[in-house]
């Protein structure tokens, strides 16, 4: 689709993610423990 | 480019195999380049913060899965993951639009809730009833016609087909229950509307 110029484009200051996102994120990943029983794999959220 | 892609195939290995420091480099690195890809089609904040986690979510447990084939193409491969994220965000969307109230102006001052309350179904229910009764006292080959046409969705085509007249005779039967249905309800002062 044609960029319409006469429309000024939004501008990109400070376009990154919150911190708590991050962190959030950053201790969901240490939780996560996934086990493999056989052929299944199990995916618990350790407190 | 080349050194940067093999450190993150490093990093990916090595989180994998449980250093959690390592997602937290990659994040760093490449959540500016993710966060304005979102950004760049929903043009909302707060949507792009839930994509954005979402996406990483899909990342941890993928990889957490042992399920991520390193082809030296981490960075493409989480921007796809936030590209169909956005996409399913823009499905969801379309099937329930969502009204944004923004203080001054209420779209529900506008629009109004279409469900009947008890008395206008009521009332409805009335005036479907009468109308069927006067249906009921039109002659045979017009009422026939009026109901192929209001209730069955029927062409004109379809009904000169099913009652074997020409479509300009079904035209006419129809027109003239209508005349007639009028006339029943002005000589009866029927009030049909809600």
């Amino acid at each position: 689709m044609a960029k319409i110029y006469s429309h000024a484009s939004p501008k990109n200051d400070n376009l990154k993610p919150k911190e708590e996102t991050i962190s959030f994120l950053l201790n969901y990943s240490k939780a996560l423990s996934v086990i493999s029983y056989n052929e299944l794999k199990f995916e618990a959220l350790l407190n | 480019m080349k050194k940067e892609l093999i450190q993150d195939a490093e990093l990916v290995s090595n989180y994998i195999n449980g250093d959690e420091n390592s997602l937290s480099i990659l994040i760093t690195r490449h959540k500016q380049r993710i966060y304005s890809f979102i950004y760049s089609k929903v043009y909302d904040r707060d949507i792009t913060e839930d994509v954005f986690q979402d996406t990483f979510i899909k990342v941890i447990r993928t990889l957490k899965r042992g399920k991520y084939n390193e082809e030296g193409k981490f960075l493409p491969w989480v921007m796809r993951i936030a590209h169909n994220l956005v996409i399913d965000h823009f499905r969801k969307n379309s099937r329930m639009p969502k009204f944004h109230n923004t203080g001054e102006f209420s779209i529900f001052s506008v629009l109004s809730d279409s469900s009947l309350n008890a008395e206008k179904a009521m009332i409805k229910d009335q005036v479907e009833f009468d109308v069927r009764r006067i249906i009921e006292e039109l002659p045979e080959d017009q009422k026939q016609v009026l109901l192929m046409r209001m209730y069955q969705d029927m062409s004109f085509k379809e009904i000169s087909e099913r009652t074997g007249v020409s479509i300009n005779t079904a035209l006419g039967r129809m027109r003239y229950a209508l005349i007639n249905m009028r006339k029943v309800i002005e000589q009866n002062n029927i009030v049909l509307t809600n």
